[in-house]
């Protein structure tokens, strides 16, 4: 049987490595996938010590405070300007963002 | 170079901001020739301490002289009026750019200022710069900053802490009245203890965080950066209070510490959880720390230990908690609409624009950590991880809760060790477990402060350790009046240790 690979005890593989830099929107050169594996993997194995802690009947906390929603008033405020918005992008024609051709032919 | 002793005021030496601020008040000395004064110190220094990236000098002189005339002319001065205060980079200001030291954002320019430096400016104060930071907040060092690294300015062998670093540094240095950091896990308390100044990590929800670039969303706070107790309740009175542009600041009034600072707590409890009390802390550390439990017992507060078992957990439970809010609030950064992006070939795609646009952009420690979130909640790994980490978090708020009702505040290290010297933690995790005394404050979401509490020899040079006190949230009015009590205390055998110019 192989190592379940959602196991945390499973040793962080390459492909695990690559699939993640994939989904996480990162070109990580092949030559340095096994240097984030080493250095990721020895941060999951420090973290495995959160596995020893007694956590019977406790509550995920997400945040500090059980905080509830605090609408705004239902006030129309001035948003940013076209000219503020557009004033950091990297490319624009006109009044919009221009971006590169992102359809292949035939899609 | 000469020595940073005769800049670094650790304590309420005249200099401290509340005593140039009424300096200038009661026209004993003008706005401008304080600027000009940061300013030159700034000009000779800045090159080999890379506290700033950007200043503003002709900005900051126009500001003192507008000061200088109303005060000429009698009209009431805000409390911060002209004092230079340096702002951390990753603190959006309409003044030059916010690069957060990235090349992702290296000629961002913000639309608009954050609240807290909008309420700084009302109050008076002048935005001198912008500092260096490691990468979006992410270091415990001033090393990953794309600017350069940041220096200590008592000896500039050594890395100032961070990721506040260039904050730290500057005020430490002499060159600005005092600065504003942010704390995702010890970044304003880490590099404060390193450079001896006082640092703030505020409660969170004090502090509003629109315009603080998003790094752990339930985990940042902006806080102040000053050379005395009594100029960081100064500052935190101007930036507290509620904000409708963030939903996460808490709905109390501002904070007015500053009227409440200079009067000592009558029996004031100060707990020492016995984890804090590591034989793996230099024993420099642990010396300032029994040496400010002794300074308190001489005051008459009682002296209690107590039990904080969790401590050792704090850093796993945050590089869960912050890698994995940190891969979903950098998403954001895409080459599309701001920020780096990268050149495409004939053929290439979308996701290639995404993807090598963030990989230019972004340096090596902030993509370990966007891979270690993303890979932590990921399908499969969530609860293993990122549920786990949130269960921690309770038990870790629930012993400080049980803490407090044993003691008024807690007092600790800062830091394990004073200072360390460049690549001395290159190695990731022991980086990251520098963080092990200030993480847990973050994750609670309660508040801490560290203050200069002695001296560590190293080579013949002194460098500054911090002891830290921490309350349960909202407590600051206690925090900060336990510090000052301290810091008075502490003040004489500090001062006698400080290196000579």
């Amino acid at each position: 049987m192989p190592d379940n690979p959602h196991s945390k005890t499973a040793a962080l593989t390459t492909a695990q490595v690559a699939h993640v830099a994939k989904l996480a929107r990162l070109e990580v050169a092949p030559g340095r996938i096994e240097e984030y594996r080493t250095q990721l993997a020895a941060v999951l194995g420090h973290i495995a010590q959160l596995d020893a802690v007694d956590l019977a009947g406790v509550e995920p906390m997400a945040h500090p405070f059980e905080s509830h929603n605090r609408l705004a008033a239902d006030i129309p405020v001035e948003s940013l300007s076209i000219e503020a918005v557009l004033m950091n992008a990297p490319a624009v024609e006109g009044r919009f963002l221009a971006v590169p051709k992102v359809l292949a032919e035939g899609d | 170079m000469t020595s940073p002793a005769h800049n670094t005021p650790t304590h309420n030496t005249p200099s401290d901001m509340t005593a140039l601020r009424d300096a200038v008040a009661t026209g004993t000395t003008t706005a401008e020739s304080i600027c000009a004064g940061m300013l030159a110190v700034t000009a000779e220094r800045n090159t080999e301490i890379n506290a700033f990236h950007e200043v503003f000098a002709e900005h900051a002189l126009e500001a003192a002289r507008r000061v200088d005339s109303d005060a000429r002319a009698g009209r009431p001065l805000p409390p911060l009026a002209g004092m230079p205060i340096a702002i951390k980079d990753n603190v959006a200001t309409t003044l030059g750019r916010t690069t957060c030291s990235s090349r992702m954002l290296e000629n961002y320019r913000s639309p608009f200022d954050a609240t807290a430096v909008e309420r700084l400016a009302h109050a008076g104060a002048v935005v001198m710069g912008k500092t260096n930071m490691d990468e979006f907040a992410m270091g415990s060092s001033g090393e990953h900053c794309k600017w350069g690294p940041v220096r200590n300015p008592w000896d500039s062998s050594r890395v100032p802490g961070g990721s506040s670093a260039g904050s730290a540094a500057a005020v430490a240095g002499g060159m600005c009245a005092a600065a504003i950091g942010s704390d995702t896990g010890g970044s304003i308390r880490q590099p404060a203890s390193f450079c001896g100044i006082v640092g703030l990590k505020p409660t969170y929800g004090r502090i509003s965080r629109w315009g603080l670039v998003a790094f752990g969303s339930s985990l940042d706070q902006i806080g102040p950066m000053t050379r005395s107790v009594r100029d960081a309740a100064l500052m935190l009175d101007v930036m507290s209070g509620i904000d409708e542009r963030d939903s996460t600041t808490a709905d109390r009034p501002p904070t007015e510490l500053a009227k409440t600072v200079e009067r000592p707590i009558e029996g004031l409890r100060v707990g020492i959880p016995r984890q804090y009390m590591s034989d793996a802390n230099d024993s420099e550390v642990n010396a300032a720390v029994n040496a400010a439990a002794d300074a308190y017992r001489a005051l008459g507060a009682t002296i209690v230990s107590v039990e904080l078992p969790l401590t050792d957990v704090g850093i796993s439970t945050y590089y869960v908690i912050a890698p994995a809010e940190a891969s979903s609030n950098l998403a954001r950064y895409d080459g599309i609409r701001y920020g780096h992006r990268a050149q495409l070939q004939p053929g290439e795609d979308l996701f290639t624009l995404y993807a090598r646009s963030r990989s230019e952009g972004f340096g090596p420690e902030v993509q370990r950590r966007i891979m270690l979130g993303t890979y932590m909640l990921s399908s499969g790994y969530y609860d293993a991880y990122y549920k786990r980490a949130l269960q921690v978090r309770r038990r870790i708020k629930q012993e400080f809760d049980q803490a407090f009702t044993a003691c008024d505040v807690l007092l600790g290290p800062t830091a394990p060790t004073p200072a360390f010297g460049f690549g001395a933690n290159s190695d990731p995790l022991a980086m990251y477990l520098c963080d092990v005394y200030t993480v847990n404050t973050n994750i609670a979401g309660i508040c801490g402060v560290s203050i200069p509490a002695g001296f560590a020899e190293r080579n013949g040079k002194h460098l500054p350790i911090g002891v830290q006190l921490q309350a349960n949230a909202f407590e600051e009015d206690r925090l900060l009046r336990a510090a000052r009590m301290l810091e008075r205390a502490l003040a004489a055998t500090t001062g006698a240790h400080a290196p000579k110019a």
